[in-house]
């Protein structure tokens, strides 16, 4: 009995070191990760560096007339630094982008509230601060006066390439715009008569779903190109219906 | 599962070969999340978008995962693992949906190891088709239900929640992933899980899919735990 009492507390103790020399093990692989993106990091700031002094020559030709729509995601504390985003945005503009899509993760409606996003409560401070920049929005069609405007405005803003627009999008664009436009179907569909008919049969295409999402204020263009500013690639719920096929880096 | 095509001609093999790497290589990766405790695994096999490829192409996809779906049912005999296939599967043919269906009622009693494969799928057409759901419920609710229901008095017409689009999609059988693999070094997401994705490490891998082995799943998940409390910080603010 002694003997198998012995093994016991041997068996657990050894397992104990086990698991205490693997969890070491685990924290030293991870240790060693984080000095290899340190070193990425600095490698990578160096490049900036060099890529914005103009010594690295194949980054001075950069065919920016083939980035029609850029989107960027911007975390919540750097959505607080609106003189930061200033600085992004005029960048963009020396660069020649002429279309940007700002999104940040803050803003949902609960119950009859509605929490705007950081980003678009500043957004008349970022406008007045750059020069020449237009607003550009999609416009809900629950506002009749401006209906028959709309397709209009959208199409003059995106083709005047002498300022640039900027669209200020948040979380409340995405899944809950959908939630918008799945009402607005529904209200369609229970007053259609295709309520009776088979049940297999599809009731709405993915343009009438466009349709109903630019109704409800939340149809604008698909980004070429979603940057993502944060440790990690994420697009934080940047508007699916947007992002099919948009490079995000 | 990006690369198949391109391994074939980097390696000369005949069309349609590098489908059959590529069906190893899901295969093995299967193998390699099982090992490393992962509970859930996802592999976008077929999109609705490929129809449009060569016949003898689609013919030939079509007839690997059959394949796949023969060994996988070999496997679930003598290990519990749970098998779903998302998308639309009236695009399929029969004998294919047959099988797919037959499998994922076979092995839906196991929870502990869940395999999703993705077949005539597209994101947008799981809105759309979690939308169409979600109409049919409420109006069925509304029409058939409502009157005796306190919540819907003076005929109130009932308004679709977020629930219940997400109840409604193909993908509601798995929870969102942490995170989502891509390989042959695009950064796009090719209208596939935008929507589950919000919160999830979004990997890019430069090798082709077939030429893909457990250490590159080990340097993503390594990358994940790296930037834990990141993604855990995101989830509870959504």
């Amino acid at each position: 009995m002694d003997f198998s009492n012995e093994s016991r507390v041997l068996h657990r103790c050894s397992a104990q070191i086990g698991n205490l020399l693997l969890r070491s093990l685990w924290h030293l692989i991870h240790f060693i990760i984080s000095i290899c993106n340190f070193t990425l990091d600095i490698a990578n700031v160096l490049e900036s560096y060099l890529i914005s002094s103009g010594l690295l020559g194949r980054y001075k030709s950069l065919h920016i007339a083939k980035l029609r729509y850029l989107a960027i995601v911007i975390e919540s504390e750097g959505a607080y630094q609106t003189s930061k985003i200033i600085e992004l945005l005029q960048w963009l503009d020396a660069v020649g982008v002429k279309h940007v899509c700002l999104y940040d993760i803050e803003g949902r409606s609960s119950g009859f509230s509605l929490s705007l996003g950081i980003l678009k409560k500043s957004k008349d401070f970022i406008l007045e601060n750059l020069d020449g920049a237009m607003l550009f929005q999609v416009l809900s069609y629950w506002q009749p006066s401006i209906y028959a405007m709309q397709d209009a405005h959208e199409n003059n803003v995106l083709l005047d390439r002498q300022h640039m627009t900027l669209e200020f999008v948040s979380f409340s664009d995405g899944k809950e715009a959908v939630v918008k436009a799945a009402n607005v179907l529904f209200m369609k569909y229970s007053k259609s008569d295709v309520t009776d008919k088979n049940q297999k049969e599809k009731i709405f295409t993915e343009s009438q779903m466009s349709e109903a999402l630019k109704t409800v204020g939340s149809g604008g263009p698909e980004p070429d190109l979603l940057l993502v500013y944060g440790p990690a690639r994420c697009h934080s719920g940047f508007p699916a219906w947007r992002i099919k096929y948009t490079e995000i880096v | 599962m990006d690369g198949n095509r391109r391994y074939a001609k980097r390696k000369l093999l005949e069309e349609g070969a590098g489908h059959d790497v590529g069906a190893m290589a899901l295969l093995n990766m299967i193998i390699y999340c099982h090992e490393l405790g992962v509970k859930y695994i996802t592999a976008y096999a077929f999109a609705i978008d490929n129809f449009r490829r060569k016949p003898s192409e689609v013919q030939k996809i079509m007839d690997l995962l059959k394949e796949c779906m023969t060994v996988l049912a070999k496997i679930a005999k003598h290990h519990p693992i749970k098998v779903n296939f998302a998308g639309n599967l009236e695009l399929l043919n029969t004998e294919l949906r047959d099988e797919a269906r037959n499998l994922m009622g076979a092995t839906a009693k196991y929870s502990k190891f869940v395999v999703t494969i993705c077949v005539c799928y597209c994101c947008t057409d799981d809105i759309v088709h979690s939308v169409e759901e979600s109409c049919r419920e409420k109006h069925y609710y509304h029409c058939y239900i409502g009157d005796s229901h306190d919540d819907d008095k003076d005929d109130e017409r009932p308004i679709i929640k977020l629930v219940d689009i997400e109840k409604n999609m193909y993908m509601a059988v798995i929870p969102d992933p942490d995170i989502l693999i891509r390989t042959s070094d695009e950064h796009r997401l090719s209208n596939f899980l935008q929507w589950q994705t919000c919160h999830s490490l979004l990997a890019s891998l430069s090798t082709d899919w077939p030429e893909i082995g457990v250490w590159h799943l080990v340097k993503v998940v390594l990358d994940f735990q790296q930037n834990y409390d990141y993604f855990v910080r995101k989830r509870s603010l959504a």
